[in-house]
């Protein structure tokens, strides 16, 4: 006997007009309404960012927003970095870097260190440690995440130059 | 699903507070705090599901040559990312940087880190140093009323805060710090990042001559709310800033911070922490 509304907002650059439940996270909204699992489940409390996504071009851990709250929005979850010419510098500087140990936190890894690096074009690398602070790998392999944000900032400098 | 029976999300003041003006409402905003807090069922909802994200008016920070004024939508990454307040409030703005992690200072507000009342809330020790106040709307007698009160008034228990049901914080305000305005904030915890404050502290104050005036001082996680420390300021008021005046700060910690044993640390760890940052931000002043 939930109570739902209807929502409209653009998600990976086409719109998506549907009913949600007025309780439900914009989580659960991706993975188990609209089939995207992509954006990963871990602690659900915004403690370990596994859900990170953009909203409006910010960084939110999509466990914590309510589903209603997308409406008018424009949402980018991992599934929408890709473009037709293949993977967002980021997401081949992880995997040219073997910045991935199982995985599961690399999507949101991934939105976050995108999201920086768009953000602030000169990030330093203390910088990034610092704006990953709230995504978590149990692998530990928070090294290589770094050198992977490092390459993509150098290529972004480069072609100012 | 709880006992919600209608959403709404209005984008006009008079709509939203006509809509919880009978008290019933859960008033939703950036999630971080209600989310966790429903799922876990310490929170159960009220009928009314009022998402204020798009309400009109009470967004944004806007600063004059008298006072501060923070709309209650602002998100902590808009404190944090603020030239005017780096300048004028640099002590909120340091509390900003501290917050929780960079996809939560996104969506969290400064009002529902405020309405949330946690005794650790990060954003309280630095407005309650800067002397703000809340400003909370309500609809009666057929228009919009604003009251406003201060932030120190607000809390009175965990979680509970002298807001009315039917009132909507809108906006938190403060007087320009004068220039001779010193603030500090300090915070500790496990680690650096998403940590819910095992301690932390602010000072405002004064600072000519060596010499501090107008002296607020106040703690997160010593008590049931966060508070102001009278009488470690009873101990600085007008004092020359000195060995002496520190101890006599540093000693009269003691007399404000009433902490607690709990998962996060115990309280005497709690006592010393404080005592260390009411040392610390004092020799940092004394140091610039």
């Amino acid at each position: 006997m939930s109570v739902e509304t209807e929502i409209r907002f653009k998600l990976n650059g086409s719109e998506v007009h549907l009913k949600v439940p007025v309780t439900m996270k914009v989580l659960q909204m991706l993975r188990d309404k609209l089939g995207m699992t992509g954006t990963k489940y871990a602690c659900g409390e915004g403690e370990c960012g596994a859900c990170t996504i953009k909203v409006d071009g910010s960084t939110i851990n999509s466990c914590l927003m309510y589903a209603v709250d997308c409406d008018g929005r424009e949402i980018v979850t991992i599934e929408g970095l890709r473009s037709p010419e293949g993977l967002n510098p980021m997401q081949q500087a992880f995997v040219d870097h073997g910045a991935i140990q199982c995985g599961f936190c690399m999507p949101g890894m991934i939105m976050q260190a995108d999201y920086l690096v768009e953000s602030n074009t000169g990030l330093t690398r203390e910088q990034a440690q610092r704006g990953l602070e709230g995504n978590l790998c149990r692998c530990t392999g928070y090294t290589k995440v770094l050198d992977a944000v490092a390459s993509v900032v150098e290529k972004k400098k480069c072609h100012v130059r | 699903m709880q006992n919600i029976t209608s959403y709404l999300a209005p984008r006009r003041m008079d709509e939203a507070l006509r809509a919880m003006a009978d008290g019933n409402a859960t008033v939703l905003c950036g999630g971080t705090d209600l989310a966790p807090q429903t799922e876990s069922g310490a929170r159960p909802y009220k009928a009314l599901l009022l998402n204020i994200r798009r309400l009109e008016g009470i967004g944004g920070i806007e600063t004059t040559a008298a006072a501060v004024r923070i709309g209650s939508l602002t998100t902590i990454s808009e404190i944090r990312r603020n030239a005017a307040l780096a300048t004028i409030a640099p002590v909120l703005v340091e509390a900003a940087e501290h917050f929780a992690s960079d996809q939560i200072r996104n969506a969290a507000s400064l009002g529902g880190n405020l309405c949330n009342a946690s005794p650790a809330g990060d954003m309280s020790p630095p407005l309650l140093v800067l002397g703000a106040s809340v400003e909370l709307a309500s609809w009666r007698d057929g228009a919009v009323q604003t009251r406003r009160m201060p932030l120190e008034q607000f809390f009175v228990s965990p979680g509970k805060t002298a807001k009315l049901p039917q009132e909507l914080l809108t906006a938190v305000v403060f007087d320009r710090p004068a220039t001779d305005f010193v603030g500090r904030f300090r915070k500790s915890g496990p680690r650096p990042a998403l940590e819910i404050s095992t301690v932390s502290l602010a000072l405002g104050a004064r600072f000519a001559a060596g010499k501090l005036s107008n002296v607020r001082v106040a703690m997160g996680s010593v008590a049931p709310t966060p508070l102001r420390a009278r009488h470690v300021e009873s101990a600085l008021e007008g004092k020359k800033l000195d060995s002496a005046t520190i101890a006599a700060a540093v000693a009269a910690t003691a007399e404000d911070a009433k902490p607690i044993d709990d998962v996060r640390a115990s309280a005497w760890y709690r006592g010393h922490l404080a005592r260390v940052f009411v040392e610390e931000v004092l020799e940092s002043v004394r140091g610039n």
